[in-house]
């Protein structure tokens, strides 16, 4: 017995483990497994089909919502990742300055805060921005994705430039490399895999958003979240599954990416 | 001439206005889009409303009087607004037992995740990765298809003779707090994860010579030393389930709100703005009130373990 012995075995936390892995993958198996259901019924199996993957794709509203769901994302996740960027130079590798803890705390704000609440406020504010204005664009929640991406973007361009070597831009200054230059030639490329690790966790973020993006988009302006949403509200058709399945491959496949580039990093 | 510690001075403020003037777009986005129209909701709970949604432009603390009173509509006299009271109470009790059974389930997981090989220990922390990765509305629908009356829950029931009809679990309280904790579930498990993996399992061994028992090992040296990531792990659950508002819709049916909901009621047929900034506000007052448990909390724990 005594050799069997291992310090690091808690009884019964295999076994919940093992639980807790099964019970996390299995609604989505069986959510993918009935995007491939020739049924019209969500609640029985009538055979394999693509069928309902088909008639998503030939739905304008889907296609529509998804466009505008990358494009928002896009827009938002670029001008996160730069404004993300700079902020982490300001902010790391310096003592302490005035102002420092401030900037931590605000550019955090937006993690702090339930979605709920920032809907709200944004709902608020844009309304009287648009009375004011006029303009209902794509603008408002390209601004809205943007600020609640940031605080996603900086986490790891921050946590790279930590662990960043300060010697080869002293040794880029030594040799009269104008500040720039250091910044372009050394800098950015070390500093590389933490902006797309950035880019890419704050594409994600918003291309995920519910609460936020159905306070704030006016009519006409769903993104596929907001799309589904209406739709499972309104009642299911294996059409959701289908479109679902695709989204979360498309998960799949950024965070794989996302957990390469974060593995080369070391 | 400027003496060498004048130029260092001046070569600081450079660098400190130069750092403003980096972080500017980061912070002027946030102001703009975030943390400003916060102040505005505060503004709003204390304005009349509109009558076709809206505001009027004139002081009124009614709303906060509302967020838990009502006045009768013939003799003016307050009282205690039951339905909001009922919400708030849901919310707040949805929330903590959310925490509580995502803690109990991703404890013993993060202890699984940590104690695996160097090896697979990546393939674990990419397993729950993904799903945290993936559309929170996607995991909740999964969940509602899993727990309908036609769903593979209740199949599974009926066909072990366990339940002779469908139970119906959609649709009720338990469907959200199911919804929430399997959705919430890989927030609690990635900070207990990160403390985890850097215990010290040299320490859990000489808990071991010195005869403790694996309950007391886990309850005196395993739980005191990732303290830090459990409590990170409940506030990041704890916050979002308090202000769910997918979940609840989706698994809620509309007939159990929570608080988000209540809060969306106010803004659409509601027709009551200010109401609905005060909800907000006191949502948000919860929200600093169990962070702020969770700063003093980690600050202490971190001067203990130094």
């Amino acid at each position: 017995m005594a050799s069997s012995f291992s310090i690091k075995h808690q009884p019964g936390f295999t076994a919940i483990a093992a639980t807790c892995f099964i019970v996390l993958y299995l609604p989505i198996v069986v959510l993918v497994v009935y995007a491939f259901n020739a049924a019209t019924s969500t609640s029985e199996w009538g055979g394999f089909s693509l069928k309902w993957f088909q008639s998503a794709w030939q739905n304008t509203q889907v296609i529509d919502a998804t466009l505008r769901s990358f494009q928002i994302g896009a827009i938002a996740a670029t001008l996160a990742t730069i404004a993300a960027t700079m902020a982490a130079l300001a902010t790391t590798r310096t003592a302490a300055y005035p102002g420092l803890t401030f900037k931590y705390a605000a550019i955090n704000q937006p993690l702090m805060v339930p979605e709920i609440v920032t809907g709200v406020a944004l709902l608020i504010f844009f309304s009287r921005v648009k009375i004011f204005t006029g303009y209902s664009g794509l603008g408002y929640l390209i601004a809205a994705h943007t600020a609640f991406c940031i605080p996603f973007a900086y986490l790891p361009i921050r946590a790279r430039l930590e662990n960043m070597d300060l010697t080869l831009e002293r040794a880029a200054a030594d040799l009269y490399a104008t500040p720039w230059r250091t910044f372009r030639r050394i800098t950015l490329p070390l500093l590389w895999p933490g902006i797309l690790a950035g880019l890419m966790l704050a594409f994600v973020i918003s291309l995920d958003d519910v609460v936020i993006t159905e306070f704030v988009k006016s009519g006409g302006q769903d993104t596929l979240p907001t799309y589904m949403l209406g739709q499972i509200r309104r009642g299911i058709t294996p059409e959701i599954n289908a479109i679902s399945t695709v989204f979360l491959l498309l998960s799949v496949a950024i965070v794989t990416l996302f957990f390469l580039i974060s593995r080369k990093r070391d | 001439m400027a003496s060498a510690e004048e130029v260092a001075k001046a070569a600081e403020r450079r660098d400190v206005r130069d750092r403003w003037l980096l972080s500017a777009p980061a912070l002027l986005i946030i102001l703009f889009a975030a943390t400003g129209p916060l102040l505005i909701v505060l503004v709003y709970s204390f304005l009349t409303p509109g009558s076709y949604g809206d505001v009027r432009w004139q002081f009124s603390p009614e709303a906060w009087v509302s967020v838990f009173m009502e006045r009768d509509i013939f003799d003016d006299t307050l009282s205690i607004a039951a339905a909001h009271v009922t919400i708030f109470w849901r919310s707040i009790k949805l929330a903590i037992v959310t925490t509580i059974a995502t803690l109990a389930l991703g404890f013993p997981t993060a202890y699984f995740m940590a104690t695996r090989s160097e090896k697979t220990r990546d393939l674990w922390l990419f397993l729950i990765t993904i799903p945290f990765w993936t559309n929170l509305l996607i995991r909740t629908f999964a969940v509602l298809q899993i727990i309908r009356n036609e769903g593979i829950v209740n199949a599974i029931l009926l066909k072990l003779g366990i339940v002779s009809a469908p139970i119906q679990i959609l649709y009720t309280d338990t469907a959200i707090l199911i919804g929430m904790a399997y959705v919430y579930l890989p927030l609690m498990v990635l900070p207990i994860y990160a403390s985890m993996e850097k215990l010290d399992f040299r320490l859990v061994e000489a808990g071991y010579d010195l005869y403790a028992t694996r309950f007391k090992v886990l309850r005196r040296i395993i739980f005191p030393l990732v303290k830090p990531g459990v409590i990170a792990g409940s506030i990041l659950v704890f916050i979002p389930a308090l202000g769910a508002y997918v979940t609840p819709s989706v698994l809620g049916g509309g007939k159990n709100m929570m608080l988000s909901n209540l809060i969306e009621l106010q803004f659409g047929q509601g027709r009551n703005w200010p109401l609905g900034s005060a909800l907000s506000i006191a949502v948000m007052v919860i929200v600093m009130v169990a962070l702020l448990a969770y700063v003093r909390n980690a600050g202490r724990s971190e001067v203990r373990h130094g």
